[in-house]
């Protein structure tokens, strides 16, 4: 160790990792849906995609978790997106690609993708 | 990168109830669902509640399972980390509320709780330098060799009121202020991790858990008072802090963080491993340093004090494992952070291992001040079996107990002294009316007579002689004047013995001598032991009008001590009885009394 600046890009790289193991209520929360129906419709790729693309921004304000079956089967993948304070944003027929975009449009730059909502597709 | 991270509990508690199979079984389990590369399985330190061991916690959900056996792993791995849904049957039951899950840290166990030396156990991977680094490990070292004079170090930990953890309290600033101002070729900064006391296991679990904190903070002592080399002395029953330990030194000196030219300054420095071979007296300051110069571990007088005339006749520091702990927080945060917590005249948190008749047995830090009701009450969930509390030993053979009317008491230093007991190292065990006095203070001294190390009459003969009067009244053979020869003799090996050991191995007796006068007195005079323990005292009967004759006792009986006939009521021959207690748990009709 020569200086601090090694100290700190070690520290950086490392604490993407480690910030999984913060619990934080004011995070933004997405949540995956990976029943039996969300997995069988493609969902693991959907959470990996979102896990990946936060650490890769370093959105360390985001956790993102998986959940249970929330009975819309014939919508999985279905993604919740819960933004301390605002109404819950739920997105369905999700893939790795829309969730890349969620990432960029929602969680970072806070505008709801509409037309990936449950509210836009059942119309 | 892992969506998923799995925490289990690799402390030696955890352990050794097979951890390391859940670990296993996970792994297969993972692997075998296709899930290994998506969740991250880590072995961390000690969690602090060792009682509901083994412990596993899965993020980012925080889901906090308890007691988790190795054939519950393929359901939580199916349901949980697959499926996502959390096992509720399996979770730590006061985390589950009616429709969701309580954050861990809001339990009864950790609400009051504040993590400052355990802050990382339990947290990090203690075998992965990157995770202590990433938890900002090793930047005080860097602000230290960076931007700090050694003056300005010892300043920092004086200002902080930091003061020791292994039971003396000595402020531990003055300590390294006195072997900096001693000019000398060569310094050196020990580590005294022969934690010995009896339940005493909170050094052990920062080794265990987070071994890099004690590294970087003997590399901060090193810098302040001016030495290259340091040596921890930690006991050889510990291997899994050894094994940790060892992996972290070799991972320091990769990184350069143990070593010549650290951060590109002119400080060196690198540390030794010394393993205790099992004696208690090692343990004290001077006993430790003749021990590392490979000697007989006996103590010395004092002065000259070790920060004159330490390990080989060079000035040197001696602190302990979870005093060092608290020193690389104190230079990121500062000294008025540090002063912020706790009382007048000590300062910071300490950590306690609760044990003893209490729910949550396991490892707590607490600010000082905090009383010992809200410790045994709120975070250690109170006494099984709804039973009374009657009181807490602090301090393991060298300290008192505190009984129920200092209950109310803020812990510190010197309030502990003044109700007559003492701090210690931290092992805190608690006692219900089902515990002897006279028997507790009997096995503190059984303990002492074990490791005086021989070396002064006072300590060597007195504690013995001690021990035998004990040992008189528990056979109900004890007169009133071995009272007053009991308390005459305890002041005089304390105020004879050498080293701390003696010092203070009567404690035990005259603290429980003070409080439970009475317990004695009735051992002595009704020849009577009223918590039933001592078993020349206490004889178990069958009540005739309740016995059914069902025969139960006498089946399980294992010396045959009691005989009757089918539907006919039953006798105990009170020679063969070795009071076990066995049918008086066993009976249905609560026919058998002991009294």
């Amino acid at each position: 160790m020569k200086s601090l600046a090694e100290l700190q890009a070690i520290r950086d790289k490392a604490r993407t990792q480690l910030n999984i193991r913060n619990e934080n209520e004011n995070n933004i929360r997405v949540l995956v849906g990976m029943a039996t129906c969300g997995i069988a419709a493609g969902a693991r790729p959907v959470l990996n995609a979102f896990v990946e693309e936060c650490a890769k921004r370093g959105l360390e304000n985001v956790t993102v978790t998986q959940t249970g079956c929330i009975g819309i089967c014939q919508y999985e993948p279905v993604v919740e997106v819960v933004v301390p304070g605002e109404e819950k944003v739920t997105y369905v027929k999700m893939d790795a690609e829309k969730a890349l975009k969620v990432v960029n449009d929602h969680l970072v730059n806070r505008n709801v993708v509409t037309e990936y909502t449950i509210g836009k597709y059942s119309e | 990168m892992y969506r998923s991270t799995v925490l289990v509990c690799g402390g030696t508690g955890c352990t050794s109830s097979h951890s390391d199979k859940i670990i296993d079984k996970l792994n297969e389990e993972l692997k075998a669902k296709g899930l290994d590369q998506e969740v991250n399985v880590i072995r961390t330190g000690c969690f602090g509640l060792c009682a509901l061991g083994p412990i596993m916690v899965v993020y980012p959900e925080g889901s906090f399972y308890s007691m988790v056996k190795v054939e519950d792993i393929p359901e939580i791995v199916e349901e949980h980390l697959l499926k996502g849904r959390i096992v509720t049957r399996l979770l730590y039951q006061e985390t589950v509320e009616e429709d969701t899950v309580k954050s861990l840290k809001n339990t009864q166990f950790y609400a009051k709780q504040k993590r400052v030396a355990l802050r990382n156990c339990g947290v990090i991977n203690p075998e992965v330098i990157d995770e202590y680094i990433a938890m900002d490990g090793y930047a005080a070292l860097g602000k230290v060799l960076t931007e700090m004079t050694p003056q300005e170090v010892i300043d920092t930990i004086l200002a902080s009121g930091l003061r020791g953890r292994g039971g003396g309290g000595f402020p531990t600033g003055r300590k390294w202020m006195f072997a900096a101002a001693n000019q000398a070729d060569q310094k050196y900064v020990c580590c005294n991790a022969d934690e010995g006391d009896p339940g005493a296991f909170m050094d052990r679990s920062v080794l265990e858990g987070d071994p890099h904190a004690l590294i970087e903070a003997m590399a901060i002592a090193g810098y302040a008072i001016g030495a290259s080399q340091g040596y921890i002395y930690v006991r050889a029953e510990y291997p899994i802090a050894v094994e940790r330990l060892n992996i972290a030194m070799k991972q320091a000196r990769e990184y350069g963080l143990l070593g010549d030219n650290i951060f590109g300054t002119d400080f060196c420095f690198d540390l030794h491993i010394r393993l205790g071979a099992g004696a208690f007296v090692c343990g004290e300051e001077t006993a430790l340093l003749t021990s590392i110069e490979g000697n007989r571990g006996e103590p010395r007088p004092r002065p000259p004090f070790p920060a004159v005339k330490g390990l080989y006749g060079k000035p040197s520091i001696i602190n302990n494992v979870e005093t060092y702990a608290n020193i690389p927080q104190i230079i990121l945060n500062g000294a008025e952070w540090f002063a912020s917590m706790g009382t007048e005249k000590s300062k910071g948190t300490k950590v306690f291992a609760l044990g003893g008749k209490i729910n949550n047995t396991g490892l707590v830090e607490i600010p000082m001040g905090t009383t010992l009701r809200e410790i045994v009450y709120e975070i250690g969930g109170g006494i099984p079996n709804g039973r009374k509390f009657k009181a807490a030993q602090t301090g393991g053979p060298s300290g008192g107990c505190i009984t129920e009317k200092n209950l109310d008491v803020p812990i510190d230093y010197d309030n502990l002294i003044a109700i007559g007991s003492m701090m210690g190292s931290g092992g805190l065990i608690v006692m219900d009316d089902t515990s002897c006095m006279v028997d507790i203070a009997k096995f503190f001294l059984e303990f002492t007579v074990d490791e005086s190390c021989g070396k002064c009459t006072p300590c060597r003969v007195g504690t013995r002689r001690l021990l035998e009067i004990l040992e008189k009244i528990t056979e109900g053979k004890g007169t009133l004047e071995d009272l007053d020869k009991l308390e005459a003799l305890c002041y005089y090996i304390k105020e004879n013995s050498l080293c701390g050991l003696g010092q203070t191995a009567p404690n035990p007796v005259l603290s429980t001598l003070k409080n439970f006068r009475e317990e004695y007195e009735a051992h002595v005079v009704e020849k009577r032991c009223p918590a039933g323990v001592c078993k020349n005292l206490v004889q178990i009967k069958i009540v005739p009008d309740k016995c059914k004759g069902c025969t139960l006792c006498a089946r399980n009986c294992p010396v045959n001590a009691i005989s009757g006939k089918v539907k006919e009521v039953h006798e105990i021959d009170q020679d063969k009885c070795i009071k076990c207690g066995v049918c008086l748990d066993n009976c249905k009709f609560g026919a058998i009394i002991k009294e």
